[in-house]
């Protein structure tokens, strides 16, 4: 297995902890004047999402991870995992619940996300940075506000609720910010 | 993060405070008869310190058929004690210096550093001086702090008499003080683990809102201090630190020509027992040591561009310099 020494650390490597995926978020150099020196790494672990500390003396090696980004077409869910495929090789990916428990609000057929996968396995998935849904259920409000001056929470048809214009009804397609979950705008 | 700064700092304000700085800190001197002296950054020996990697060139000289490699400094040390041993009396250094490796918000390959030697000074006479100089440029003057490195172990980590400590009881300091877990260290390595509770302990606690002044290091961190006439278990050496970061460095200079050869040679079995290739040592001041020998003297390392830092509240580097190593 390929290895890193603490000379090669820089932010976005991918390397393994406890046989866990990890990326490093910061990397630090502690040069005492006069003394041996050490790398002070902050990392997330990829499966968990926590975020960890760790001070490394210089010279040590961590095991590089297999983890690449690839970005792939979601399909389905069969109430156990989420289906993803390759849209040139047609192959076909299934994430477990864990590596789409904060974001399946987001997901829908036939978007294209970007999947981490380790060790070809999905771990995490990025939803697109704008998606398109319909609004389901939210209070009727007034006819005649188009200021979108205030707001009001609604359901989408995946279930995610936001916070959306007055003027917003129900089955009007919107465009919401996956990162924020907020609205964007009316879909045209 | 972009290495360009992003706040809106104008350039030429940000070129101006920098050379400010560099004048304010040449006047200080001036004003004291301290000649400035611009020492050459090549030289044929390096350093053999543990911990300081020089960066080399390969140089060509005319009737020399072969490159000849030449090391660039990693402090002007050596050829102003070369001076010194000349009788040139009090001088400092105000320039580049070069450290691979290192680069952080706190660090640079390349560095301004400010370092001067006074005759007949004592290490507090040094320390009193390094701390004027710090207060002359700080936006507010502080207090100073002055403590011993067994006083700082106790003070601020908890740990009694760090001379007589073991590894045991660094280990549990650090775990005391929630310092995330260290990879690589050996359990019974004391020396390691007394060194990391004075960076991930100690050192955040310096300098804050004082000067920090740590001294009476053990003699083993001497370097090229003199050892304690009066105790041999510490060196004349101290260190500076304001809001936590390491500022400068002074000995008690060693004047004995022996020991300096003594402790290079300690210092490259040091190198090959940690599988580092041999440099060679500076001969033209080991000779130079042994024919004039050095006058009684104490000398101070100071880093610029930390200090400018302080100055005007930067949080990287990079942020006073024309353009960093990314950007150069």
């Amino acid at each position: 297995m390929a290895s890193y020494s603490t000379s090669e650390f820089k932010n976005g490597l991918k390397f393994l902890m406890d046989g866990q995926p990890c990326t490093i978020l910061d990397n630090t150099i502690v040069q005492p004047g006069k003394g041996q020196a050490f790398n002070r790494v902050k990392y997330r672990n990829l499966m968990t999402g926590r975020v960890l500390e760790k001070t490394f003396k210089s010279g040590e090696k961590v095991d590089s991870a297999d983890v690449i980004d690839t970005d792939l077409q979601y399909l389905y869910n069969d109430g156990e995992f989420w289906h993803f495929m390759d849209v040139e090789s047609f192959e076909q990916y299934q994430a477990p619940e864990s590596a789409v428990s904060d974001i399946n609000k987001w997901l829908i057929e036939q978007d294209m996300c970007t999947v981490t996968l380790f060790n070809g396995q999905p771990i995490s998935v990025t939803p697109p940075k704008q998606v398109t849904l319909e609004v389901t259920e939210t209070d009727p409000g007034l006819k005649g506000d188009t200021a979108g001056t205030g707001g009001k929470p609604a359901t989408l048809s995946t279930g995610a609720v936001v916070q959306v214009p007055l003027f917003v009804q129900i089955g009007e397609m919107v465009v919401v910010n996956t990162e924020k979950g907020e609205y964007v705008s009316r879909a045209k | 993060m972009s290495r360009v700064r992003n706040n809106s700092l104008d350039r030429r304000s940000q070129l101006q405070k920098r050379s400010q700085l560099l004048q304010s800190l040449r006047a200080f001197f001036y004003e004291r008869d301290v000649l400035e002296v611009d020492t050459p950054m090549l030289s044929a020996g390096a350093t053999p310190d543990l911990h300081l990697r020089s960066l080399s060139s390969r140089v060509q000289i005319p009737g020399i058929k072969e490159a000849q490699t030449l090391y660039w400094h990693t402090s002007p040390e050596y050829p102003m004690k070369r001076l010194l041993c000349e009788g040139s009396g009090d001088i400092f250094y105000l320039g580049k210096v070069f450290r691979d490796g290192d680069l952080s918000p706190r660090h640079q390959v390349e560095f301004t550093m400010l370092e001067w030697y006074r005759l007949g000074f004592t290490l507090q006479q040094l320390i009193d001086e390094v701390c004027e100089l710090i207060n002359s440029i700080l936006p507010t003057p502080r207090k100073i702090q002055q403590l011993s490195y067994r006083q700082a172990f106790a003070e601020l980590a908890g740990i009694e008499d760090i001379f007589q400590a073991d590894a045991q009881s660094c280990i549990e300091c650090l775990q005391r003080y929630g310092v995330p877990e260290i990879v690589g260290v050996d359990a019974d390595d004391k020396p390691l683990w007394e060194q990391l509770v004075l960076t991930e302990v100690i050192e955040p606690q310096l300098g804050q809102g004082v000067i920090s002044v740590l001294c009476d290091f053990p003699a083993r961190d001497a370097a090229l201090a003199r050892i304690n006439p009066q105790d041999a278990k510490f060196a004349e050496r101290f260190e500076v630190f304001v809001d936590a970061m390491e500022l400068a460095n002074g000995y008690r200079e060693l004047t004995d020509a022996r020991l300096y050869r003594q402790r290079f040679e300690a210092n490259l079995l040091q190198r090959s027992q940690f599988g580092l290739s041999p440099v060679p040592l500076d001969e033209k001041l080991l000779q130079a040591l042994e024919k004039y020998s050095l006058p009684d003297c104490s000398g101070v390392a100071l880093g610029v561009d930390r200090l400018l830092m302080l100055q005007q509240g930067f949080t990287d580097i990079e942020q006073g310099l024309s353009f960093g190593l990314h950007d150069a």
